[in-house]
């Protein structure tokens, strides 16, 4: 295959970007994107000209550092017929000779630090302000002395399984960082281990999530239909409903 | 944002089921309009706790402080989510989000300048389009809505402006009730998603229905 790329440069995060178009020939449509872009790279490489930076770590999808827009889709979902991280979408999502767009996360609480890398930290502070559990867990207990329905394990698993890429951000149109908060948020708020911090919590990351300067959640549903790891738009209804009942508890006010 | 939004939901149901007062004949119609404003021998609504004719000033400063505040609300997202957003993308595409949902906010401020129009010509009738309250329509409610909508292009505009209350409520009502936390299983997204859209086709059936009997002649 031989693609046409127009890619996001950007030499640091106060410079100007703007796209550049690149030729990159005899992909195999075996290749995931990530590899088509190291072959771009190695190209670049040899020319003497600088290479295009981009996040990656485990490249099978579950570590959350890679992640581009893709033809105007974060992740290429727009391309991918399932849910996918950049790493795990393939050249055989795209036919010979397409002209494919990257760009990187744009939000303003993702600056960008060079080409297609953004900074996304301000996840990791909403995760410091109440994402955790305090308690000394020691080992683990005797599996029948703390019950946990099926439907609450299940769900709480389900939300668990967020790797903070990002994507949801990059395609909300308010740049909203609601479903990376509230998958946290259900995923604690489901077990009896997040209960006694419950209502804490929801005040801390919400009020963290609004200090980042993300936008506000107008349930629109971009961001759940771009996530990889499919975590349902409901999982804000969560949040939503935990912030109310939250309004009613002492906890940190 | 979604408390006041279900408030003007809750009031805009209301005003249809009242506008279907039109097929009961101009002394119904004109009675109800008295009763509301508390011009009827009985006093009107919460006469005597209330002195007749004030019910009516009470529930229009909860409507338009809803209003208000929900303007306000609507604002305030608009500035986060341009603060939110540095630069465009180059190539953009939507997976999920629908029409309405994308047209919320200049649907909204569409919608403010129906609502004043639409005060201007039936409450203050001081944008009246084919007669004059005192003059032309004698003072009656139902001859002033009989007589505006004699106009085919004015149920037109109207059927329009329906069209975007309609689709305003389709996202409003849905997310009103995601954003008070009842949306919490994938079956809930469809009952409220399908909630909305009844909602919403209500609305628009109950509203354009007085104003389309009306172009036709059924009310007269």
């Amino acid at each position: 295959m031989n693609i046409t790329l127009r890619v996001w440069r950007q030499a640091n995060a106060a410079s100007q970007g703007r796209m550049v178009t690149y030729q990159v020939q005899d992909v195999s449509e075996d290749m995931s994107f990530l590899e088509m872009l190291d072959l771009l790279n190695e190209d670049l490489t040899v020319k003497g000209e600088e290479p295009v930076a981009f996040d990656h770590d485990c490249r099978e999808g579950i570590c959350g550092m890679c992640g581009v827009v893709i033809n105007g889709t974060a992740h290429g979902r727009g391309n991918s017929p399932v849910a996918t991280t950049t790493c795990q979408l393939h050249m055989r999502s795209f036919s010979d000779g397409a002209v494919i767009d990257v760009e990187p996360w744009r939000a303003g609480s993702f600056p960008v630090i060079k080409d297609l890398v953004v900074n996304r930290s301000a996840f990791d502070r909403i995760i410091q302000a109440g994402g955790f559990v305090s308690v000394s867990t020691g080992a683990a207990p005797e599996a029948h002395a703390n019950a946990v329905s099926k439907l609450k394990a299940d769900r709480a698993f389900d939300a668990a399984t967020c790797i903070g890429c990002g994507a949801c951000v990059a395609a909300c149109p308010n740049h909203s960082g609601m479903l990376f908060a509230a998958a946290k948020i259900t995923h604690l708020a489901m077990l009896p281990q997040g209960q006694p911090e419950r209502p804490l919590r929801i005040k801390k990351m919400v009020a963290a999530h609004d200090e980042e300067g993300f936008g506000g959640c107008t349930n629109i549903g971009e961001c759940a239909a771009v996530c990889p790891k499919e975590i349902p738009l409901d999982v804000i209804g969560q949040l939503n409903r935990d912030l109310l009942a939250s309004l009613f508890k002492r906890d940190g006010k | 944002m979604a408390l006041t939004g279900l408030l003007l939901i809750g009031f805009l149901l209301m005003h249809m089921f009242g506008n279907f007062k039109m097929f009961l004949g101009e002394e119904a119609f004109n009675h109800y309009a008295g009763w509301l404003k508390g011009e009827t021998p009985d006093g009107g609504i919460l006469y005597p706790i209330l002195p007749a004719g004030a019910f009516i000033w009470v529930f229009r400063t909860v409507l338009v402080a809803a209003v208000l505040l929900h303007v306000y609300s609507a604002l305030t997202l608009w500035q986060r989510a341009k603060a939110a957003t540095p630069s465009s993308y180059q190539a953009k595409r939507t997976l999920s989000q629908t029409y309405s949902a994308r047209t919320m906010r200049w649907g909204g401020v569409i919608l403010a300048g129906v609502l004043i129009f639409h005060l201007a010509q039936f409450t203050v009738h001081s944008a009246l389009t084919a007669g004059s309250f005192g003059a032309t329509y004698a003072d009656s409610p139902y001859k002033m809505f009989v007589g505006e909508f004699q106009q085919w292009w004015m149920v037109a505009l109207y059927a329009i402006w329906m069209a975007t209350v309609a689709m305003h409520v389709r996202h409003g009502f849905w997310s009103a009730f995601a954003t008070l936390g009842a949306n919490t299983s994938p079956k809930a997204q469809t009952v409220l998603n399908a909630c909305a859209w009844a909602a919403a086709i209500l609305l628009y059936i109950g509203f354009i229905f007085a104003p389309v009997a009306v172009l036709f002649g059924w009310i007269h």
